[in-house]
């Protein structure tokens, strides 16, 4: 089912962003650029200065005496449920009497302007009661307090296995947060319409759940409700959940006052308010034979929840089933602790728990080489998972597409790594203050939502009588390329050029239902989608064509914007034209729906993955060990993305990517105080990357030749989020040059981030 | 009097707005003009990038600056370019917005605006187009999206364009601006501004708007009276003797960037640190000194380069030494209706040598956890004078006179520069923050001794040197 080349955007060509010249040229419109409708108010949220407390009264009389302010809502005002929970129940959208972290909204004020709104938000009164707060892992740990029932994976008999081996260590790690830094901040506008109908537009990756929740919260049905997104300034896991709270209050206060109602956190608000990627504190204990070969493991992965669950679950299930990366581990138990703290809950955050997963069990087999004396590479290569032994997972999925070994081979074969070793070592002997270091990073990345319900796909084609086609389908665009790729998907099934294709935005009334736009799984699931109406549709006017030529239907062919019997033709708006006067629907609606899931959340334990993608990096870093200061100085990327539907979009999901998985690894550092309040609220300082800290040799290669062993569409692989993890490489060089830096006696003292601060003390450690 | 500018090349004159409206609201709510967002509100993620351009010795220049921190008043008799501005239409895209679609420079698109305007104001200038020069012109632009690389690429293809060139008009500029309650002054003469600031000492200085724009753009604050520094002609000069060179307290960084070069190339470098281009167009020279803050990047340096103050208000004149103005976390000598006319800094002697060192968790555009200052001279194998002075490390930016007497006299070795971890807890009792702990301060400022000694061996051996 392969698209031919004939015409312009087909799968698998190199054509730019369907956006890309409304992007330059500032025409590309977001939510809050939406030309301001008559009576639209603005929203400025009260929030808690504490982390725990109780909200004893809320006085709103000086803020609602003040000028343009139209209302002030609390919890009290919500007309339905108090729930936006994505996954479980009791997870308000505005704290009722309990305030659990500081950031916690409490009451929302409304203004005819923004500063109007602003400055009354001030002068509401809320009087609290301050409880003690568990702020951090160790402490809810020591309380056994979890957001939801603690998951474990297992297999064989770790324990025996422990026993037995001929080696046995032991060890901790931990791995810091992450703000999602999308540059749109979260923004949402709600327009009451007729009845109890209120039309939401979100900057999200979820138009379904934020449906969901502000029907809960308006106490109407879904059908009452629209959501639409055309566009976000970025999202990476941030908008996923975390649009529902916005939308729903703005969606209250439009029910309450009749009136359209934005809400748009400034950048500030949005750090503080809404969750970030899971940091995690991991134990382990691992036994292994003299060459280094796991026989037994057991991990201990404790995650910050936050307040509450928020998708915490789906994120643990990730981290449990990435826990084994591309090595085979025949006894072993996985332990995940979810939990719960007065801290802002944490979300979704492409990689979505699998980086946390893999980055502990590098840590492992780093160490178990520098017991063995031995290097991180050969320590991988003794337990990568086998072809046909060797190749059952943790959770019990069988892996049969395994090309990891054959990756890192022939990258490190291709940039020289020998020699680059050689040369690294070369350097530090001659250098006191500066120490490189280089590292390899393997990644084996599982797709589909762990949930196998989620991964269903709605879409709506419609082709008009003048052969101009609309596209809709529940997938969202946040600046990855997805609507681009899937009008490429619609551009081949018609072989019409992709000029006739209008993408639209996305609404909960074209096609209802959907997933989240995540886990990678965007182009896989809406391309099929996408796929099936439009062949439905090409079905009904291959018949038409069939008729009018008075040939078989095997006999029509779609090429280069026409439909060919022998020699005869009609254009592509001809037979839509025949179609319609045929009486034959143009409009189908398509379903994809992705074959051989399973899983028990309860054992977890099934084949959750239809398919791994799989990538190797290395990376080159060199550190000032006066002060902790690191750069990175090359990295070479060789990334699976099967047969790719556009590379041009997927060199840039694989660049985007590495570098925003370096920014966890180094400068992305969250601080709270001993109060549990954020101080690392916006980019004076919180620093995500900059032009200057990508490596200046920077070389990515997508692996030729590679179509998917399984049938996703036109033989794709999803990229989102693997080439993320890659990025553990740079930290793993880090790692490595701050061994250099000491006689080779001791492991690096290191965890994530690698701030400076970091890095000097680890060196500092190191040569003690 | 209205504020007059051009915006997009159509001119424009405005009244009725409140003179501390930011820019960026002015051109999202007012002009309509959405392309420019709002990323951050403090400066520091560029996606309001806007350019500005006014004829300069008959030259035209174009600015990039940030629209969040800027309030409408200082568009006054200036061009004003914004996204929307640069192409007549989709098929005639200017060379930065073409390469940026070709190289797939825009993922999400939001910061790209503020990119394109960044790439639009190094395409007008005459800089060569280096690696450096990129990074510099992109240092205050965040992208969450691509990795800069397409980025990167596509300053390197579009900013060797040729400039426009084509001449701007001159436009006039008020005295000053009014609205409701609010006054924006903007004198043209030092007399004048201390006139306005001795009637109104309560008056917020407006350099730059760098530190000050943030209490109206994240604050939403409506500051009475704001005194723009901008056209005070004095305080703009900049003048250079046989023994010193004195800048203006309303120079910007980068009008004083090509002085400090050549005469202080290690300070050049920490500048060229300082926030991102668009701050360094507009925040000021005296801006950074008369805040007071102890994580100010250009104190320290002018303590060790012995550098005066000359502070003016209408009782008349008078000089201090630097060091002596800070006196307390953000506590100044400043009397009221007083404000810094010139830093005089004297020139380096053949025998000295001055070096700076900035450490921050990223290179580029972030503020310093230590930036460590010194000026010193060597006679024969021994310290003949020094002068060391450190940011981050007090309530103040403080001279380190333990660590002076430590070194003076005595020989400068490696054995030395080593002992003086052990020196600077004398001098210096730093706190911890989210930037740095206090450890981690007190470390670096010891070590950076090594760094140093490093340094004047002509051991080229820095991060900086090795990451090319």
């Amino acid at each position: 089912m392969d698209g031919s080349q004939n015409i312009v955007g087909a799968a698998h060509d190199k054509i730019q962003h369907d956006s890309a010249v409304k992007h330059v040229t500032g025409k590309a419109l977001y939510i809050d650029d939406m030309p301001s409708l008559p009576g639209t108010l603005e929203i400025v949220l009260v929030t808690s200065p504490h982390a725990y407390a109780n909200i004893k009264s809320i006085d709103d009389a000086d803020a609602l005496a003040q000028s343009g302010v139209a209302a002030v809502l609390t919890a009290k005002d919500i007309i339905g449920h108090n729930d936006i929970a994505p996954i479980f129940e009791g997870e308000p959208a505005i704290a009722d009497s309990v305030a659990e972290y500081a950031g916690h909204p409490v009451a929302i004020v409304a203004a005819e302007t923004y500063d109007q709104a602003f400055n009354a938000a001030k002068l509401v009164k809320v009087d609290y009661e301050e409880l003690t707060p568990v702020l951090d892992i160790q402490d809810a740990m020591a309380n056994e307090q979890f957001t939801y029932t603690p998951p474990s994976v297992t297999k064989g008999d770790p324990d025996a296995a422990l026993e037995s081996a001929s080696h046995r260590l032991q060890g901790e790690m931990s791995c810091g947060g992450q703000d999602h830094f999308y540059l749109e901040a979260n923004v949402a506008l709600a327009v009451p319409g007729e009845d109890q109908d209120m039309t939401v537009y979100s900057s999200t990756q979820h138009p379904t759940e934020v449906q969901h929740g502000v029907a809960h919260v308006l106490g109407v049905p879904s059908n009452a409700v629209t959501v639409e997104i055309r566009r976000m300034g970025g999202g990476f896991g941030g908008k996923e959940s975390q649009p529902t709270i916005i939308a729903a209050m703005a969606a209250l206060v439009a029910a309450k006052t009749g009136q359209p109602a934005k809400l748009r956190l400034r950048r500030d608000e949005d750090m503080i308010v809404t969750g970030k990627r899971h940091d995690f504190e991991f134990k382990y204990d691992v036994g292994f034979d003299d060459e280094g070969r796991i026989e037994g493991i057991d991990i201990e992965m404790a995650m910050r929840s936050g307040n509450v669950a928020d998708l915490s679950s789906g994120v643990m299930a990730r981290s449990l089933c990435h826990g084994d990366n591309c090595y085979y581990l025949p006894n072993a138990r996985f332990r995940g602790y979810p939990c719960k703290t007065n801290t802002v809950s944490n979300t979704a955050f492409r990689g979505f728990g699998g980086p946390q997963g893999m980055i502990v069990i590098e840590t492992v087999l780093e160490h178990i080489a520098h017991h063995l004396g031995q290097s991180l590479d050969e320590i991988r290569k003794v337990n990568y998972y086998g072809q046909d032994d060797r190749n059952q997972t943790p959770y019990g999925q069988i892996i049969n597409d395994n090309i990891i070994e054959e990756l890192v081979d022939r990258l490190t074969g291709e940039i020289d790594y020998e020699g680059r070793k050689k040369a690294i070592e070369m350097f530090n002997a001659e250098n006191k203050i500066l120490k490189k270091g280089i590292a390899v990073m393997p990644i084996k990345f599982g797709i589909s939502f762990n949930m196998p319900a989620l991964n269903q796909a709605g879409a709506l084609v419609h082709v008009y009588t003048d052969g101009s086609v609309h596209l809709n389908h529940g997938g969202t665009e946040m600046g990855q390329g997805l609507f681009t790729k899937v009008a490429q998907v619609v551009a081949t099934v018609f072989q019409i050029d992709i000029d006739n294709i209008k993408i639209s935005s996305t609404r909960t009334d074209k096609v209802p239902n959907t997933s989240a736009t995540a886990a990678s799984a965007g182009s896989d699931l809406n391309g099929m989608a996408a796929y099936d109406a439009a062949d439905k549709i090409k079905g009904r006017m291959t018949g038409i064509a069939a008729r009018h030529f008075d040939v078989t239907e095997d006999e029509i062919e779609f090429r280069q914007n026409c439909i060919y019997a022998g020699n005869e033709s009609l254009t592509f708006a001809e037979l839509a034209q025949k179609t319609w006067e045929a009486r034959e629907s143009l409009s189908a609606t398509g379903f994809y729906q992705t074959p051989d899931l399973t899983w028990d959340p309860i054992t977890c334990t099934g084949s959750p993955f239809y398919y791994f993608s799989y990538g190797v990096a290395i990376s080159e870093v060199v550190i000032d060990t006066l002060t902790g200061e690191s750069r990175t100085l090359r990295t070479d990327i060789l990334q699976d993305c099967g047969k790719s539907l556009n590379p041009r979009v997927d060199y840039g999901q694989i660049e985007g990517a590495f570098v925003q998985g370096m920014g966890w690894l180094t400068s992305e550092e969250l601080v709270w105080n001993d109060q549990g309040q954020l101080l690392t609220h916006g980019p004076s300082t919180y620093k995500i990357p900059g032009s200057r800290d990508v490596p200046p040799e920077f070389n990515i290669h997508i692996l030729e030749d590679a179509p998917n062993r399984v049938p996703t569409i036109f033989r794709s692989k999803a990229i989102g989020e693997p080439p993320l993890m890659l990025a553990i490489s740079v930290w793993l060089a880090i790692r490595d040059a701050v061994r250099r830096s000491g006689d080779g006696s001791n492991r690096p003292n290191l965890n994530a981030p690698a701030t400076p601060e970091a890095i000097l003390k680890a060196v500092t450690e190191i040569r003690a | 009097m209205a504020l007059q500018f051009t915006l997009n090349g159509e001119r424009r004159e405005v009244s009725g707005v409140s003179p501390t409206m930011t820019v960026l609201d002015y051109l999202r709510e007012n002009a309509e003009l959405t392309g420019t967002k709002e990323g951050c509100a403090e400066g520091d993620c560029g996606a309001c990038t806007i350019v500005l351009a006014e004829t300069t010795d008959g030259k035209p220049q174009y600015k990039a600056v940030n629209a969040c921190l800027l309030m409408v008043p200082q568009l006054d008799g200036k061009h004003v370019f914004t996204v929307e501005g640069l192409s007549a239409s989709d098929d005639l895209l200017d060379p930065v917005q073409d390469a940026m679609v070709k190289t797939d420079g825009t993922q999400c698109g939001f910061c790209t605006p503020g990119i394109i305007m960044s790439l639009f104001a190094l395409r007008q200038s005459d800089a060569e187009v280096t690696e450096g020069e990129i990074h510099d012109t992109l240092a205050g632009n965040l992208c969450r999206c691509t990795g800069y690389r397409p980025i990167v690429e596509a300053a390197r293809e579009a900013c060797v364009a040729q400039p426009d060139g084509s001449a701007l008009a001159t436009l006039d500029a008020s005295d000053s601006y009014q609205k409701a309650d609010q006054t924006f002054h903007t004198p043209k003469s030092i007399d004048e501004m201390a006139k306005v600031f001795a009637a109104n000492p309560e008056a917020n200085l407006l350099g730059g708007g760098t530190d000050l724009g943030i209490l109206v753009s994240k604050e939403r604050e409506a500051l009475s009276t704001v005194i723009h520094t901008g056209r005070v002609a004095e305080l703009l000069q900049i003048d250079e003797t046989d023994t010193d060179i004195t800048f203006g307290a309303a120079v910007t960084y980068t009008e004083a960037l090509p002085f400090i070069e050549r005469l202080y190339p290690s300070f050049a470098t920490l500048i060229t640190r300082i926030g991102s281009v668009q701050i360094r167009n507009v925040g000021t020279i005296g801006g950074n000194i008369g805040n007071a803050s102890p994580i100010g990047d250009t104190p320290p340096c002018l303590i060790a380069l012995d550098a005066t103050l000359i502070l003016y208000s209408e009782a008349g004149e008078r000089e201090l030494p630097i060091e002596e103005f800070f006196l307390d976390y953000r506590k100044t000598d400043l009397k009221a209706g007083e404000f810094i006319k010139a830093v005089r800094i004297p020139k380096l002697s053949e025998t000295q040598e001055f070096r700076t060192y900035k450490i921050s968790k990223r290179y580029d555009q972030d503020i310093s956890a230590v930036v460590g200052a010194y000026r010193i001279e060597l006679e024969g194998d021994a310290v003949s004078d020094v002068r060391i002075a450190y940011g981050g490390m007090a309530a103040i930016p403080k001279r380190g006179v333990a660590c002076e007497a430590a070194l003076i006299d005595n020989a400068w070795d490696l054995a030395t520069a080593m002992t003086m971890l052990g020196v600077v807890q004398e001098d210096y009792q730093p706190i911890s923050d989210h930037r740095a702990s206090k450890e981690y301060r007190l470390q670096v400022a010891g070590n950076l001794f090594q760094r140093l000694y490093q340094d004047l061996s002509g051991v080229d051996q820095t991060l900086e040197v090795v990451a090319v």
